[in-house]
């Protein structure tokens, strides 16, 4: 790469960087303030991301579907909306999914996977796209009626379980999805199975990509982000491609959900989305919408939620990974803030 | 060139101990932004009492040193008096203080308030802990009365005619006890009949001991009105003149810095078939009124129609309805005999209409795309630009450099963002991408807003060329020159309606003035005799 | 028939009317915070945030102490906090308003997750810590039917139809509403005749901090006297849609939410009517029933109503 290229690199993943950081440090000082060390509470949280084989395999497993939600956030901010659906969106596809993969024992592998991918996909996509669907025509804001939705998902899904799609005792589930309808495994490490999920993220970061800059479409839904009025003028359809954006967006969310059961779970619980459609905002923020970038925030986020696990057992709450994500989405949001400390760092350096 | 000497060395002279002559003094004022010194050493001296122009064209910093003076902006050096009195301002509270007021191009009212809402805003009656509405409305008509500037106090901003609009912030700085008052491009909005009733009430204010700061562009008016006058070219002051003792031509050449040609020369072209009509059009503005009220028209391939009038007249939803952008209630537009109304600009686009937009940053240009990405807007998804459904970068950036070489767009760069570049780059990448796309018809809104002679004069040529190639091309300008010296027929728009058709060589500035008044065509000429 | 005069019944019960009114409270504070902050021209998504922070202050303050007011005082400490932090984010930064909105939902609901183990050695739910009783008002409860509905009630019903008698004498009466009303609409405007832009920002983003921890207090100790988490529920969203819907009037607003109140007390009710003969599981999604009005609502009425032309689009002064 050349040095000016190196250096707008630099530049663009400085923001974000040192958001994380700074959340860091002061999550470190709320941590001290309920009396517990900080710096033994990251150095647990490292351990149990990374620090033996089964723990780097549960952080990629816990990356999986964070890659998705991630890249569906993100590519609702290049398209100009904003869609915290990806939660409600996640879940509808894996609940879709389950339904009717539950039946699918008499296919083989090569169809009821795809098949059920395609469905998660699909109730995704229609779920986001009735929040589009009204932005483009009423002008209502996706924020408000995704929300809206992700409660009403949440009603949906708890009265499937309990209702139409119970099955044993405990805590209501449905029924486990055909066997045939199951990811492969890929790695096999003590009790933790990193199943092929892993590649479908990654290759749909790659379509991420690759539709973005390569082609009209992408062309087009960037345009609509930019500048609705300049992309009507230049004869795109506004309402097509912000409903179109909220589909695809919605079409990843779901693909989580579906992975998720597929390749984890294999049957819907209600713990199955479990704030990962939220995360992926932080993670769109700290990728900067880049396919790219968005991997490696997925799992940075992946890895705090896996490293969490081991803190609890020092007294620190899980929760304190959502702190973290507020402060870094607060600090990218208002960039400014964090721009100010890059200056004034590179005149004393 | 003597002359012009002359008279600054008059203005250097008398009596520096002396400044009660002198209501505003700005000396030696220099304000830098990023990349651009927009004043270098600027000195003025305003006389009190006197009506003073200042002249100069886009970008030679008469609205820096203007809003240095009302306190928006504060000077890197130099001095300000006011009335002999050295003052350093932090804000428009210091100035209004000072006795300052002004009038700004964009009028700064709050749409929903009413008028006497708006004139007292920050420096509110109050009765107690409430705000004293009976009171603010009382002094409002007061000032009215005295002055003779005619508002409606109870009257919301939005519901207001311009003129109007104009009055309330002239009342505004009255309210304040504004002794110097500054009106920025003040005539841009009116109507020359209306130009004529606020030249009156400058007068009248004047014979009240104010002082009036008058910044324009248009050499007649400021001929007509001013006592005095200073010309600024690049951030510098180029001359001091005495109306009485100057001239248009000599006030344009300090202006530009070489003899202007004031007129093109267009050469006679034959129009062939009609590429366009509108017929009975009606179109509703963003409050659900009426702003196009049956209008119907001609364009043929190879003329330029010009369509005159004052801003707010409905030209903006006419444009908008009939390039895709609004939807039109009734009537028909077609081109070459097909009926597109209310079709999407894509179906317009390609049938071969194009648009120079008005607003070209809201509308002609992603501000946050490469030069690249801007240029293919509206044919992206054609040969050669696209190959199906992928883009074909290299040819994209093959025909990028060709356009920005062909219509000079500076810095040659194509990664370099539509936002970054300076509004007559812009507009010339805009225009360079409409004229390329090689249109049956054009419309051209506004083209030369803003942008310096060089840039004027190179779109005008272009436009004249697309005539000469029997492009088709509607032209809508708030500029009556740019549409006496362009078009072949004009229209006049006032209220949504057409007031009457002339051509430039059978019609006079006053007849035009007269329509966009509100006179239809056959009242003027039937009267005249 | 039987189902249709069980329906009706409900109308004419006053137990209906009463819990419409005190659904409605914490909507009528969140939507008269909603306008305090977007009249001025900040769009602030953050209340869900601060109604639940305002319901988790409130309840830790009760249990430190024994004294409910004084929880109810720091629950508007900490709507206070927490707004001058949205505000410094979109007014002093001039970031983008609805993510930081978002941002300071995900901090509020991973510091009240977060505290619950160290304070109250629980996750999930407190215990019963306090709670403020409805008071008793002597001769209006003596009238027949309408005693039954505001005669014995919280008292932050009271507060906040006072609230909104407020709200509305401040923005259209004074002189600051004025500024206020100025500043959404044309800040450059008010800039220019000398009105502190960013000053009457803070203050409307401050107020709505104010009202929205009021909303949350009254969740947690105006009526159940603990805390649950995620107990905010959507009540910041749904008191956005009667902003919208009240036309960015105090005023409106409040009949906006007592709107949403009389439906959210309909489906409660329906609930438990013996009269309708389903399983309890599909009676729960009855619950569905406000969020999809708001998705109804907030469609139909946006096209309508009009918000503050400088509605969420940061005052950057040109130097």
């Amino acid at each position: 790469m050349k040095k000016p290229e190196m250096k707008k690199l630099l530049e663009s993943i400085a923001v974000p960087v040192l958001a994380v950081l700074i959340a860091l440090l002061i999550s470190g000082f709320i941590i001290l303030a309920i009396g517990k060390n900080p710096i033994k509470a990251y150095g647990v949280l490292l351990h149990g991301a990374f620090g033996s084989k089964q723990a780097i395999i549960d952080t990629l497993i816990k990356t999986t579907p964070l890659i998705l939600t991630g890249l569906a956030v993100g590519f609702g901010f290049r398209a100009g909306v904003f869609n915290i659906g990806a939660e409600g969106q996640m879940a509808m596809g894996a609940l879709m999914a389950a339904t009717f993969a539950s039946n699918f024992g008499g296919l083989p592998p090569a169809v009821a996977i795809p098949l059920t991918m395609l469905i998660g996909m699909g109730a995704g996509a229609g779920w986001a796209a009735i929040a589009g669907f009204l932005k483009a025509k009423t002008g209502a804001h996706e924020v408000v009626t995704t929300i809206m939705l992700n409660w009403i998902t949440t009603y949906v899904a708890s009265f499937m379980v309990t209702g139409p799609l119970a099955t044993g005792s405990g805590t209501p589930k449905s029924p486990e999805i055909a066997q045939s309808a199951q990811l492969p495994i890929l790695m096999r490490v003590g009790a933790m199975e990193l199943s092929a999920g892993i590649l479908i993220s990654i290759a749909a970061a790659v379509f991420m990509y690759v539709f973005l800059n390569k082609t009209t479409t992408g062309y087009e839904i960037k345009a609509v982000g930019f500048n609705p009025y300049a992309a009507e003028y230049g004869g795109i359809s506004v309402a097509k491609n912000v409903v179109l954006a909220m589909a695809i967006s919605g079409a990843l969310a779901g693909l989580a959900g579906v992975t998720e059961l597929m390749g984890v779970h294999h049957r819907f619980l209600g713990e199955l989305s479990g704030g990962k459609g939220f995360d992926g905002i932080s993670i769109a923020l700290i990728g900067q919408n880049n396919p790219i970038g968005i991997i490696f925030a997925a799992l940075l986020i992946g890895a705090l939620r896996t490293g969490s696990n081991e803190m609890q057992f020092m007294g620190v709450s899980k929760y304190i990974v959502i702190i973290v994500q507020g402060i870094v989405i607060f600090l990218v949001a208002a960039d400014r803030i964090v721009k100010a400390i890059y200056a004034r760092k590179k005149v004393k350096a | 060139m003597d002359e012009l000497r002359k008279d600054s060395r008059h203005s250097k002279l008398g009596g520096h101990d002396d400044h009660s002559e002198y209501a505003v003094e700005m000396i030696e004022i220099t304000k830098r932004f990023p990349g651009v010194l927009a004043n270098d050493r600027v000195t003025l001296r305003i006389k009190k009492g006197e009506i003073h122009a200042i002249v100069g064209e886009n970008g030679a910093g008469k609205s820096t040193l203007m809003n240095q003076l009302y306190g928006l902006y504060h000077p890197d050096s130099g001095e300000i008096r006011i009335f002999g009195q050295k003052k350093v301002f932090t804000g428009p509270r210091d100035a209004i203080k000072a006795g300052i007021g002004m009038v700004h191009q964009h009028f700064m009212l709050v749409n929903t308030l009413t008028v006497a809402e708006n004139v007292v805003l920050g420096n509110e009656p109050v009765k107690g802990v409430n705000f004293d509405l009976r009171k603010a409305r009382q002094e409002v008509k007061e000032l009215s009365e005295k002055y003779g500037l005619y508002v409606d106090v109870d009257a919301k901003i939005e519901d207001i005619p311009v003129g109007m609009q104009q009055r309330v912030e002239i009342i505004k700085t009255l309210y304040r006890g504004a002794n110097i008052i500054i009106l920025d491009e003040p005539t841009a909005v009116l109507t020359p009949q209306e130009v004529e009733e606020l030249f009156e009430i400058m007068r009248n204010l004047q014979k009240s001991g104010k002082t009036i700061l008058f910044i324009s562009h248009k050499l007649n008016e400021v001929m007509e009105i001013s006592d005095r006058i200073t010309v600024m070219r690049g951030g510098r002051v180029t001359a001091e003149l005495i109306t009485k003792e100057t001239n248009e031509r000599e006030i344009a050449r300090a202006m530009v810095g070489r003899d202007v040609v004031l007129k093109l020369d267009k050469a006679p072209h034959t129009p062939k078939e009609i590429v366009f009509e509108v017929k009975d059009l009606w179109v509703k503005d963003n409050r659900h009124l009426d702003a196009v009220k049956g209008v119907s028209f001609q364009v043929r391939k190879g003329e330029i129609v010009g369509i005159a009038g004052v801003a707010g007249n409905g030209q903006t939803e006419l444009v908008e309805a009939i390039t895709g952008l609004r939807k039109a209630e009734k009537g028909q537009v077609l081109f070459e005999g097909i009926d597109v109304t209310n079709k999407h600009p894509r179906v317009l686009r390609e049938m071969g209409m194009t648009h120079i937009a008005e607003d070209r940053l809201k509308h002609a240009l992603i501000r946050q795309f490469p030069a690249y990405y801007n240029v293919i807007l509206g044919r992206h998804y054609k040969r050669p630009f696209a190959n199906g459904a992928f883009l074909n970068h290299q040819e994209i950036k093959r025909y990028t450099a060709e356009l920005m070489e062909e219509f000079d767009v500076r810095p040659r760069i194509i990664e370099h963002l539509g936002g970054n570049f300076s509004g007559g780059n812009q507009q010339k990448l805009v225009v360079g991408r409409e004229i390329k796309a090689g249109p049956k018809f054009m419309v051209v809104a506004q083209p030369t807003r803003g942008l310096d002679v060089g840039a004027i004069e190179f779109i005008h040529r272009q436009i004249l060329r697309m005539r000469e190639q029997d492009v088709g091309i509607l032209l809508i300008s708030m500029e009556l020159e740019e549409i006496f010296s362009l078009s072949d027929r004009i229209l006049v728009m006032y209220e949504g309606q057409i007031m009457g058709e002339v051509r430039p060589e059978e019609t006079t500035v006053e007849e035009v003035g007269l329509m966009m008044a509100g006179k239809r065509l056959e009242e003027i000429r039937g009267g005249k005799r | 028939m039987r189902v249709l005069t069980a329906i009706l019944s409900i109308f004419v019960n006053p137990q209906f009317y009463k819990i419409a009114l005190t659904a409605a409270t914490p909507l009528i504070f969140a939507s008269l915070g909603g306008v305090f902050s977007e009249i001025t021209g900040v769009v602030n998504i953050a209340l869900e945030g601060i109604i639940l922070m305002g319901a988790f202050t409130s309840v830790v303050f009760t249990y430190l102490t024994g004294n409910v007011w004084f929880g109810v005082l720091m629950a508007i400490v900490s709507g206070i906090l927490l707004a001058l932090l949205h505000a410094w984010g979109s007014i002093k930064w001039a970031g983008n308003q609805v993510v930081l909105g978002t941002a300071i939902i995900l901090l509020s609901q991973g510091l009240t997750g977060f505290l619950m183990e160290p304070i109250f050695g629980q996750p999930g739910q407190t215990d019963f810590v306090g709670k403020v009783d409805e008071i008793t008002i002597p001769g209006l409860v003596d009238i027949p039917f309408l005693g039954q509905v505001i005669g014995e009630i919280s008292p932050f019903v009271y507060i906040a139809f006072g609230c909104v008698a407020f709200g509305w004498w401040l923005i259209y009466k004074t002189k600051l509403g004025l500024r206020m009303r100025s500043v959404g609409e044309n800040p450059e405007a008010a800039d220019t005749l000398g009105v502190n832009v960013y000053a009457i920002r803070y203050f409307g983003v401050i107020m709505s901090g104010v009202f929205a921890s009021l909303a949350g207090a009254y969740l947690s100790v105006g009526e159940i006297g603990q805390f649950k988490e995620l107990m905010s529920g959507g009540r910041g969203f749904i008191g956005l849609a009667a902003m919208i819907i009240g036309k960015w009037n105090p005023v409106g607003a409040m009949l906006a939410s007592l709107f949403f109140g009389l439906f959210g007390a309909f489906s409660n009710q329906l609930q438990s009517l013996q009269e309708i003969t389903v399983a309890a599981n599909v009676k729960s999604l009855f619950d569905t029933i406000p969020f999809v009005l708001t998705i109804i609502v907030v469609a139909g009425f946006v096209g309508k109503s009009r918000p503050p032309a400088a509605d969420g689009v940061p005052y950057e002064k040109s130097e």
